[in-house]
């Protein structure tokens, strides 16, 4: 490896390196994407098993790895290649934080439209691998709508780009999308250019107290369904306290006064609450607490939040058990579940799964106890598309040394 | 074709759903692009998903050529049958299979027809947002395949964004679900992947779609300058002030002058014509809007006209929509390109065609998506006169090359198909392209779905197989997995 990068770019690993238990004999800290890619290549050659790592804020997603012989970090190549504010767009290296980006952006009154975890932290090669996304997901998507174009390096060293840096382009295949949310297991993302979109000029939140999630599912399919354009929409419920409702209204003064009168006829028998801080960012407070713990990604559709968090209470009834659900009103909620030990989550857990399936949904493990993830599948089924999600990866990591092991059905 | 493997089809589709007499086929032989024709062996018109399992089944055993038709309106050759191939129209799989308004979700089949989709939930107050110019006739399934766009994605994104899942037929016959009713199922995004594929990855059998409520007011604003660099110039003010239009679409005067006598649309005679809509909460929309004309009037704009009905905002829709076919009205053949450019670029590469346009002694009539910078160049030639149709071809090709030099794409929203993929080696190097081709081989590794499109050339599939290789260390005894 010392010939393939110079001196400095390779070390050994420390404990901190570790994945889900898995500790890796060796660091690599390439200095740019060609680098990169040599260095990857050679892993390759040498069958030495790789897991790329950004900002390291959601490395322990997935199963643990079958092996890692070396992490590959990003961390170099964190610079922003191009803001083309006229244009909207910006591209970036995979290193680069979400935050870095973002203050990058505002100078010229723009942003990219995402609110991930930890942005501060959080690199795009990260955000990308795990389509992480946010609050603002009802208006502009998630990162898998915003990318525009991406490079990425794969395992015999070719650095492949699709799409381009205009917003729209139809020519081949759409490989950003093929990247994203592949956990890192199809390439090494080196670069990707994203669509932006401008910083609202106001932005209001109302939060309202409801009786049961039930009232407030109801609200939220109101509010879906009236004219009223937010930028956020989700409710807020934990164990021993009646669930609450934020919505978002972004835009010019004008509007947003116009869209809170609507949204008051909408809401005269809900209680307005006052909540202090930043209700946007509760998503991101359930990674705080004690363990053993459980975080999961539950997907649902919008009418049945009430169902899943109802299943969520039943199960997590025990007076050991702590539980607390954010979820976003495109049906995508985040739960976690605190215990006093790992078989009340395991048995929580299954049975939280039995109640989502039944309604059509899943439920993805984000984080738990190393040793409760080693028994459970942390993705859950992927239904008839399995073979093909594996001969995809076949074609493009035949060796299977990136991430080996970590995806669904253990790709 | 065997006369055995007609006997299996009819046996499939039955007598009614299989077309082989030499005057029927012709219908088939071309799509929206007449320039390429290729008279298939056999057109099937399955009525259900498992016929089509039953009729890619056999293609696959056979090692047929198959191509996926919906309604015939791709611009880029797309769904060209294939030479002693078969061609599976979906007309018949035409059926919309669930309306879930509350979860704003509709399942379709793929011959479903796009404006058909925003006419069952209109009385709810919902649209599907994807509308390509030929939205009245154009498929459901054919929009999958191209990821086709239309005036409002700059807004509200292109089909990619409001196809949620997809049931599908692979090219070896199996069917697989890819995506879902639900957000974020675990695994690849294949679903993402398939949409915009052309084709090449097999048969789309049903789509679960998104769609968008209705703005509480839409308001259609028409701006007259002297020049398309001035309306140009306008376009990047309203973006740069941070308005995001629902479209916003520039016409030249070549253009307007075939729409006009197509349609009577009333547009104001002028060099460059700007339509702007915007849509939302109205108190938003009319105070935005006033932002827009003071942008429009500070870059030279000399007059305005405000749809002030719902009626008159269809008829300066309907001249627009109506561009390409009426160019027919001034010119008896012309060739639609459909490259995209950075904004930035505009006033640049409209001096460029232009100047291109002057040497070929060819006119070009221009008609833009501005607001995401998707051009669509009609060049206009005689067919009868020699040379001319020679000297377009060359001409469009050079407005792609133009648009790639200037750091944009060769196609925005009508696909690669069979007229553009020389051009695919102009955008893309060698290891991009055969990237995408790992995709293909693991779809599709006989190639036998719509196959000689897309790309420049066709690369065979290696069989790679993912298996496990032990580490020297481990093999050494230094060290082991855990």
């Amino acid at each position: 490896m010392d010939a393939v990068l110079a001196e400095g770019q390779v070390r050994d690993a420390s404990p901190t390196d570790a994945i889900d238990g898995a500790l890796p004999l060796k660091l690599i800290e390439p200095a740019d994407e060609q680098g990169l890619a040599k260095a990857v290549a050679w892993a390759n050659e040498n069958g030495i098993t790789l897991a790329a790592r950004g900002g390291g804020t959601k490395l322990s997603w997935g199963t643990p790895p079958r092996s890692v012989d070396a992490v590959i970090s990003t961390k170099r190549l964190g610079r922003v290649l191009e803001h083309a504010w006229a244009d909207m767009t910006a591209t970036v290296e995979a290193g680069c934080t979400v935050s870095r980006l973002q203050e990058e952006l505002v100078k010229r009154g723009q942003r990219l439209a995402i609110d991930p975890l930890f942005p501060e932290r959080a690199t795009f090669g990260g955000l990308v691998a795990t389509n992480d996304s946010g609050t603002l997901r009802i208006r502009y998507g998630s990162i898998r709508d915003l990318i525009i174009g991406i490079t990425v390096a794969l395992p015999d060293g070719t650095l492949a780009r699709s799409g381009g840096k205009v917003v729209k382009n139809v020519a081949g295949y759409d490989l950003q999308k093929l990247m994203t949310g592949a956990l890192g297991t199809l390439g090494v993302i080196t670069q990707a250019t994203f669509r932006l979109h401008p910083l609202p000029r106001e932005s209001q939140t109302f939060s309202f107290g409801c009786t049961d999630s039930a009232a407030a599912n109801r609200l939220i399919l109101a509010i879906m369904d009236s004219m009223l354009v937010p930028t956020g929409l989700q409710m807020r419920v934990r164990a021993g306290s009646g669930p609450a409702v934020d919505i978002r209204i972004d835009g010019i003064h004008a509007g947003i006064e116009a869209q809170s009168e609507q949204l008051q006829k909408l809401t005269t028998d809900t209680r307005r609450i006052e909540e202090e801080g930043d209700v946007w960012s509760e998503r991101q407070q359930l990674w705080q607490g004690t363990d053993p713990s459980l975080i999961g990604k539950i997907s649902v559709l919008p009418s049945q939040l009430a169902s899943a968090t109802a299943a969520v209470e039943r199960l997590c009834s025990s007076p050991q058990l702590k539980w607390s659900v954010v979820a976003q009103s495109t049906g995508l909620a985040t739960v976690r579940i605190e215990a006093s030990e790992h078989g009340q989550l395991h048995f929580a857990l299954n049975g939280i799964r039995a109640a989502i399936h039944a309604l059509g949904g899943t439920v993805v493990v984000l984080t738990c106890p190393a040793e409760m993830k080693k028994q459970i599948d942390v993705w859950g089924p992927t239904g008839d598309a399995q073979q093909l999600m594996v001969r995809v990866k076949q074609q493009f990591d035949p060796r299977g040394i990136l991430n080996r092991g970590r995806f669904v059905g253990g790709i | 074709m065997n006369p055995r493997i007609f006997s299996e089809l009819r046996a499939i589709v039955g007598q009614r759903g299989l077309i082989t007499s030499p005057e029927e086929l012709r219908t088939y032989e071309c799509d929206g692009l007449t320039n390429f024709r290729v008279v298939p062996s056999a057109v099937v018109l399955p009525e259900s998903a498992e016929q089509v399992q039953k009729v890619v089944s056999l293609c696959h055993r056979e090692h047929i050529a198959f191509v996926a038709r919906g309604s015939g309106t791709g611009l880029s050759g797309g769904a060209l049958p294939v030479e002693s191939g078969i061609v599976i129209s979906l007309a018949r799989l035409n059926r919309i299979l669930e309306v879930d308004i509350p979860n704003q979700r509709v399942m379709v089949e793929p011959g479903v027809i796009n404006a058909f989709v925003t006419q069952e939930v209109a009385p709810s107050g919902y649209f599907y947002a994807p509308d390509p110019s030929s939205q009245s006739v154009c498929s459901i399934g054919g929009n999958v395949a191209e990821n086709s766009g239309g005036a409002h994605c700059l807004k509200y994104g292109f089909t990619t964004t409001h196809v949620l899942g997809l049931e599908a037929v692979l090219p070896d016959g199996s069917l697989v679900h890819l995506g879902g009713k639900n957000l974020d199922a675990p695994g690849y995004d294949l679903c993402g992947v398939f949409v915009g594929s052309e084709g090449t990855l097999g048969v789309a059998t049903k789509a679960n779609l998104r769609i968008v409520k209705k703005p509480e007011v839409v308001q259609t604003l028409l701006a007259a300058f002297n020049t398309t660099n001035e309306a140009g110039a306008a376009v990047s003010g309203i973006i740069a002030a941070g308005i995001l239009p629902a479209a916003i679409e520039m016409m030249d005067a070549l253009a307007m002058e075939a729409a006009e006598a197509a349609v009577h649309a009333g547009y104001p005679k002028c060099g460059g014509l700007l339509l702007v809509e915007l849509d939302g909460p109205a108190a938003e929309v009319a105070e935005l809007m006033r932002q827009v004309r003071e942008v429009c009037d500070s870059c030279g704009a000399w007059e305005f006209r405000l749809a002030q009905s719902e009626e008159e905002r269809m008829v300066i829709w309907k001249g627009r929509k109506a561009a390409f076919a009426a160019v027919g009205r001034i010119s008896p053949n012309y060739i639609v390109q459909d490259g995209v450019i950075p904004r930035t670029a505009l006033p640049q590469v409209m001096s460029e065609i232009v100047r291109l346009s002057s040497e070929a002694g060819l006119r070009v009539a221009n008609v833009f998506h501005a607001g995401d910078g998707n051009l669509h160049p009609l060049v206009l030639y005689d067919r009868r006169i020699e040379g001319q149709e020679k000297a377009a071809e060359k001409l469009a090709g050079d407005i792609l090359t133009l648009c790639v030099t200037a750091g944009g794409s060769i196609t925005g929203e009508h696909g690669v198909g069979e007229e553009k993929k020389a051009f695919m080696s102009v955008m893309f190097a060698e290891p991009d392209l055969d990237t995408m081709q790992l995709v293909r081989c693991a779809f599709d590794p006989d190639g036998i779905s719509n196959p000689g499109k897309v790309f420049p050339r066709t690369r065979l599939c290696a069989e790679k197989q993912g298996v496990y290789e032990p580490h020297p260390l481990e093999v050494a005894g230094v060290a082991q997995y855990f």
